[in-house]
């Protein structure tokens, strides 16, 4: 009854993701496994093997996994999970794109972006945009499942020994080429994973603007995220957008400016420990889900807030 | 070539959803229904393609109720060439709704099939992948640049980490993301047109398809509300709150 994990990493590192769904994992059943596939990856592997929930680190080191293309991953993983009940991935852009294959492949029903984990069959995961909750229950002997990281808190890195096992390649079918990436690069801390994002909205209205976001980001040392609106206005790229058809965050402190708050965009964002509105419309809905609401014109508020963060002698990092 | 785009039938983004009191669901008579958002930008990129010259037919399809037959119109009064419905009754998983575009694909034989990324009802982004993996096709998923040669297809994907390329052979299956086009409207006349366009109607009962659910679902429940705010009055005292109240900064 043991559950395979398959990891995130770019094969020099590991995605920290992967820790959250680690303890999701273990949840399960504490007989954790945990699947690296990848190119030169061995320090993937050593890294999972300390990880105190991991029991078992299965490594399969192969040209053909090097950037995870889902048509050469999924079957690996298919073959792989022949002696688990549970696969696992986290549900971000790498696990939706390769396991509804092996889901495919196994004739079963994934289970997508579970937030809670009530027993081995039966889970919580959020429908229409979050704005509701189902509780649902697998049928199906095995069971593909994908994990909102942000739901879990990360496992421990250190202190444990599991053991570490070499797994053969299987064929691959040569349909598909990767050719490049182009990550975002940034020196501020990432969107999905940031203690405090600063976020702007349609309200900074031009790109130019969004540097007095930026200022109080960095003086807090935050990500930067935005709207949908604003990234459709081309203010900011896309890997910014916080919402439903963006990143999920959960900071410990968010801060809203000049977004209206629409039904996508709370989806990625409500669930944050602490949330700041500052929104010259005092009826904006993201007033309705801000601890700390300020109505005023973010154009002189934004100037006074970085002030005001200058006269602190100590800021948090 | 020839693409098959599928399209299904959603609330409206728009529309703030209810949970029914007797948590079976949410209140979906009397809404406002839609083109699932990404399935608009679906058909946008399959029509633009047969604008280019590059493709010959677009065929769009929909798998749900009657009413999906709507759905199927609007697609083919913004340029698709004929429609294909699918009758089901109740709610089929993604797992059966890939094997129902799955039988169809072997009759229609596109080179490629178009969806949405993801449907903004049930949110479980599965079915593109799954219906890959059953042809053993290649797959292309969060795409926002299409960029169609002979025998392949390069395609530029929404990853979180920024932006991917990959070139993947033909026969294809592409999940567009919202950006990769802007859907157009479709004028009255077009919408007039699109009700002579050829409309072929099937019944998923008789397509020899299993298409029992494996996921039981128990509950539906609102989430739980945050407790309303408070407003400040200065920016000094927002500071002030959120070193000494909240303890954040």
């Amino acid at each position: 009854m043991s559950v395979l994990l398959v990891a995130e990493h770019n094969n020099s590192k590991l995605k920290p993701f992967t820790l959250n769904a680690i303890t999701a994992a273990s949840k399960i059943d504490t007989e954790v496994h945990v699947l690296v596939a990848g190119t030169n990856c061995e320090i993937i592997s050593k890294e999972l093997a300390n990880v105190p929930l991991v029991k078992k680190v299965l490594v399969c080191d192969s040209p053909n996994y090097q950037n995870y293309l889902p048509e050469n991953l999924a079957p690996l993983v298919t073959k792989v999970s022949e002696k688990y009940d549970h696969i696992l991935a986290s549900a971000n852009t790498f696990g939706k794109n390769f396991m509804p294959r092996v889901a495919a492949n196994l004739d079963v029903s994934q289970i997508s972006d579970i937030i809670k984990i009530n027993s081995p069959d039966t889970f919580v995961r959020p429908i229409y945009a979050g704005n509701a909750f189902a509780t649902v229950k697998s049928n199906d002997k095995k069971k593909c499942i994908t994990i909102r990281p942000t739901s879990f808190d990360p496992a421990e890195r250190s202190g444990g020994s599991a053991s570490v096992e070499k797994v053969d390649p299987v064929d691959i079918p040569n349909t598909s080429k990767f050719i490049k990436r182009e990550e975002t690069k940034s020196e501020r801390p990432q969107l999905g994973t940031a203690r405090v994002v600063v976020s702007g909205g349609r309200g900074l209205a031009s790109g130019e603007n969004f540097k007095l976001i930026n200022d109080i980001a960095d003086k807090l040392n935050a990500a930067v995220g935005a709207s949908r609106a604003a990234v459709d206005a081309g203010y900011i790229s896309n890997d910014h957008q916080v919402g439903q058809t963006g990143k999920v965050v959960v900071p410990d402190l968010y801060i809203a400016v000049g977004i209206s708050g629409a039904i996508q965009h709370l989806a990625g964002m409500k669930e944050s420990k602490i949330i700041v509105a500052i929104n010259k419309d005092g009826e904006a809905p993201i007033f309705s889900v801000a601890d700390y609401g300020l109505e005023a014109d973010l154009f002189t508020a934004l100037p006074e807030f970085l002030a005001e963060l200058n006269k602190l002698n100590t800021i948090q990092k | 070539m020839k693409i098959l785009v599928a399209v299904k039938r959603v609330v409206d983004y728009n529309v703030q959803i209810r949970v029914k009191e007797d948590g079976s669901g949410v209140h979906t008579e009397n809404v406002k229904m839609s083109t699932n958002p990404p399935d608009d930008n679906a058909v946008e990129e399959s029509v633009k393609l047969k604008e280019a010259g590059k493709v010959k037919e677009v065929i769009a399809i929909s798998i749900g109720e009657d009413k999906a037959q709507e759905t199927i119109r609007k697609a083919l009064a913004v340029g698709a060439d004929k429609g294909i419905h699918v009758k089901v009754d109740n709610y089929v998983e993604p797992l059966g709704i890939a094997k129902i575009l799955k039988k169809i694909v072997e009759k229609e034989k596109p080179d490629m099939v178009f969806l949405g990324k993801q449907a903004i009802d049930d949110d479980c982004n599965q079915t593109g992948q799954m219906l890959a993996a059953m042809l053993n096709w290649p797959q292309a998923t969060f795409t926002s640049k299409v960029n169609l040669k002979d025998k392949s297809v390069e395609i530029v994907r929404e990853i979180d980490e920024g932006l991917e390329t990959v070139e993947v052979n033909l026969p294809a299956v592409v999940t567009c993301d919202l950006r990769l086009n802007q859907p157009r409207f479709a004028s009255l006349p077009n919408i007039m047109k699109a009700k002579k366009k050829p409309m072929e109607q099937l019944d998923a009962k008789e397509m020899g398809v299993d298409l029992t659910n494996r996921i039981q679902q128990l509950k539906v429940e609102e989430p739980p509300k945050r407790k309303a705010g408070i407003k400040v009055g200065s920016v000094a005292e927002l500071v002030s709150k959120l070193k000494n109240e909240a303890k954040v900064i």
